[in-house]
């Protein structure tokens, strides 16, 4: 699936697009498809996200998983600080 | 310590004032990103992995108590209650709002701080020697030059757009501590044969994708032309630094393809040029400048004598502190490179350079109670009070215990500098962080055995972990979407700069790590007399080591 | 070619001289108003300031910091004609470009009045003495010069 992730604009979160608002969650991202880049553009436009882009991402057992590590520690947080992530259940394997 | 005068604050105040508006337009929509970006990089702030991100200046390394605990009160404030110590001497929150900067800024202004320039493509906070003013082994002072170039370099409307960021570092020693010739320009302050104090230029060093050593460019620039040669080395890099490729933007790159001759002939004639314009400060401001940076009121006559008979506090002793010049005191150095020993004997290290808000906190006291109210961040991640008596080291080490900041390991294979890494930073390839931390929790034991090395971690080729300069470096690369990492060995940042070269082929996360432990086997196997890691590996070059890692 | 927003320069007009490019200029002797690119060496020009009212330098892109120095050039060999920056050029470089001599600026797109106001009075005082601007530095300030 193609979600999308960027920040908000004001707080700097890390947000996901859940096919009409931004979640703090991953879990919550909508499989955008081909429509991701023209969402981007109006929410850039709207000032609601900031540096919006688009990643590859799976469905699995566990929730959304992100295909790049890169996006894996953005949904669950630093692996050297899980007591920060929203995810409780967040561990360092599970973000690799 | 430098105070501000009523024009210094309202420089910073104005900076402020610049930065709120700048912020709320771009909350409006009359700012665009694109336009918005260089100008929150100016201040400081990043837009980062999880977050902004705001980097703080701490010019030339030096901070008071009421601002370090303005820097513990922030962490608290703004952000999730802690701040990271980097390799530029400065402070970056990783947790920041953008609607909250503004006041952040207001904060840091109330106690003459800033993050002025603290990114962009502009010069750059100005780093400098963390013993100045505190070691016997310095000519003098360095920081009064660096706060006559921060001034300079501070809005500066010429060099605002430069092609690339410009690292400017000064020291006063011959035993280079941070790393001056790894910089954009490196200047140290020598005496000639006639006695005279002055300034000798390097210029063109960096890390990086291109690690170069800068080169001397002018040996004495004397102390009333420090601004113009300094305006001239700028303004020819500004005209012809690269701009049509990132990568080849930086000084070195214009010093390597120019030639050292051609650029300094350059120099010198925007030099000359410049000379005749009066563009430089009076002596005196030089002087009132340096009045800010007067020894501190030590007493005299006090003992060297120490009662080490306690051996966590004689340890302590033996590795953190340095030799101050006044008799009866001394330089401590607050590792922030904690491992500590949970109960079932297995190993647990902290993040390096990073601390609590109460931390801080509790350095900014002990800074006020025991080192005449100064405290300086240094390049490897940790912290220095300059000043403390001999007679109040038993007292400050207890404190330091009670708050898991006493590690006895300055220098040694634990106190690794590390930068954010994949954790943390969107231009990283891997994590450093935790490879640091397993690689000191593998060899914690051994760390006094194995004693000085100096161990730097990079999560990308851009080496703000300086693991170019490590006697064992590390970079993090992406192998196919995998975390990968190269060892490099026989880099050096002191007095004998020197660059590392590559090993071999990359590690993973676990391999690295036995790698790492089997260079210092082959060291231990090998070692001569009183040899460093450094020393042997120069003697025996690279071979033994490949032979036991790969072999 | 942008109009002139923004005129520094006491009771005058913008100068409407045909521009003409650097590489043109040495020919046309006729010429009295040129373009000047980032790449473009400035210094070029220090023969010819006598018969030179306009001097255009471009900003392409607002990053490319160039231009400033260029202007500076010009100004430390004593052209006292008009000296215009154009292009991509924001209402926060406004006081950077005045400082570097700059007297007429011509963004692609007018600035916001309001906001050009603001930015240009953002520093009370400046820590550098660039010359060309006429001010004061704090150095100076402080030590009475
Ligand atoms: S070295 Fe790379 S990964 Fe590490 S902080 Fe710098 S840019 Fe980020």
């Amino acid at each position: 699936m193609k979600i999308i992730t960027g920040n908000d604009l004001k707080s700097g979160a890390v947000t996901w697009w859940n096919g009409a608002a931004w979640s703090l969650h991953v879990n919550d991202a909508a499989d955008m498809g081909d429509e991701a880049a023209a969402v981007i553009a109006a929410e850039e436009a709207a000032r609601r996200v900031n540096g919006a882009y688009v990643i590859e991402a799976e469905q699995t057992a566990d929730g959304i998983r992100p295909a790049h590590i890169k996006e894996r520690i953005r949904a669950l947080g630093p692996t050297v600080r899980l007591d920060l992530s929203l995810d409780p259940t967040a561990t360092p394997d599970k973000v690799l | 310590m430098y105070l501000y005068d009523h024009y210094d604050q309202a420089m910073v105040d104005a900076r402020v004032a610049e930065f709120r508006d700048q912020t709320r337009r771009r909350i409006e929509g009359t700012l665009s990103e694109e336009k918005f970006r260089p100008l929150r990089l100016q201040n400081g702030l990043y837009l980062q992995l999880h977050a902004y991100m705001l980097r703080v200046a701490v010019p030339y390394g030096t901070l008071s108590g009421s601002q370090m605990k303005m820097l513990g009160d922030i962490a608290d404030k703004y952000d999730r209650g802690y701040g990271h110590f980097t390799t530029r001497q400065n402070i970056q929150y990783n947790w920041i709002k953008l609607e909250d900067t503004p006041d952040i800024l207001a904060d840091l202004a109330s106690v003459e701080m800033h993050a002025i320039q603290t990114s962009g493509n502009c010069i750059r906070n100005i780093s400098a020697d963390q013993y100045a003013g505190a070691t016997a082994d310095e000519l003098i002072d360095p920081r009064p030059y660096a706060e006559l170039l921060r001034q300079w370099s501070s809005f500066h409307p010429e060099f605002l757009a430069l092609p690339r960021k410009f690292k400017i570092c000064v020291i006063a020693s011959d035993t280079d501590r941070a790393a001056m010739r790894l910089h954009d320009i490196g200047i140290q302050i020598v005496k000639n044969e006639a006695g005279e104090i002055g300034a000798a230029f390097y210029v063109g060093g960096g890390m990086g994708r291109t690690p170069i050593i800068a080169p001397l460019v002018k040996a004495f620039v004397p102390l009333d032309e420090l601004i113009t040669y300094s305006e001239a080395c700028l303004r020819v890099y500004n005209r012809y630094g690269r701009r049509d490729n990132k990568y080849k933007a930086r000084i070195k790159i214009l010093v390597h393809e120019l030639g050292l001759e051609e650029y300094s002939r350059q120099v010198e004639e925007e030099f000359a040029h410049l000379q005749t314009l009066n563009i430089e400060p009076p002596l005196a401001e030089l002087e009132r400048i340096k009045t800010f940076f007067a020894d501190p009121a030590y007493e005299t006559g006090l003992s060297d004598d120490l009662d080490l008979s306690n051996p966590a506090f004689a340890a302590w002793v033996k590795n953190n502190t340095a030799a101050h010049k006044t008799p009866g005191y001394a330089i401590v150095n607050i590792s922030l490179k904690p491992v500590k020993v949970l109960a079932d004997g297995t190993k647990e290290a902290g993040i390096p350079g990073d601390a609590t808000g109460e931390q801080i906190r509790i350095m900014a006291d002990l800074a006020k109670t025991y080192s005449f109210d100064e405290l300086r961040v240094t390049h490897t991640q940790n912290i220095v009070l300059p000043h403390v008596r001999k007679a109040d080291l038993f007292t400050v080490w207890e404190k330091l215990v009670a708050a898991e900041l006493a590690e006895a390991n300055l220098d040694k294979i634990t106190d690794i500098i590390a930068c954010p890494g994949l954790d943390y930073c969107t231009l990283a390839n891997a994590r450093s962080i935790p490879v640091a931390q397993k690689i000191a929790e593998r060899m914690a034991d051994k760390a006094e055995e194995i004693g000085e090395l100096k161990l730097k971690i990079s999560g990308c080729i851009n080496a703000c972990g300086h693991h170019h300069a490590g006697h064992i470096g590390i970079l993090g690369v992406d192998r196919k979407g995998l975390e990968n990492y190269q060892l490099l060995l026989g880099g050096c940042e002191g007095a004998d700069t020197s660059l590392g070269k590559i090993i071999g082929p990359g590690f993973d996360e676990d391999g690295i790590v036995g790698a790492v432990e089997k260079a210092t086997q082959v060291y231990l196997a090998n070692k001569e007399g009183e040899e460093r890691f450094l020393d042997t590996y120069r003697r025996i070059g690279m071979n033994p080591f490949k032979e036991a890692i790969y072999g | 070619m942008a109009d002139v927003q923004f005129l520094f320069r006491e009771g005058e007009e913008a100068v409407s001289a045909p521009t003409v490019a650097l590489s043109a200029f040495a020919e046309d002797t006729n010429a009295t108003a040129v373009v000047i690119e980032p790449g473009e060496d400035a210094r070029a020009l220090i023969p010819h300031l006598d018969r030179l009212s306009l001097v255009e330098v471009t900003f392409p892109a607002f990053t490319d910091g160039r231009g400033f120095s260029s202007a500076r050039i010009l100004r430390e060999a004593g052209y006292t004609g008009e000296l215009r920056a154009s292009g991509d050029i924001g209402v926060d470089m406004l006081s950077h470009l005045h400082r570097c001599g700059f007297d007429a600026i011509a963004p692609n797109a007018p600035l916001d009045l309001a906001q050009a106001e603001t930015a240009l009075k953002v520093w009370p005082q400046v820590y550098q003495a660039t010359v060309v601007d006429g001010r004061k530095p704090i150095w100076a300030l402080r030590h009475g010069l």
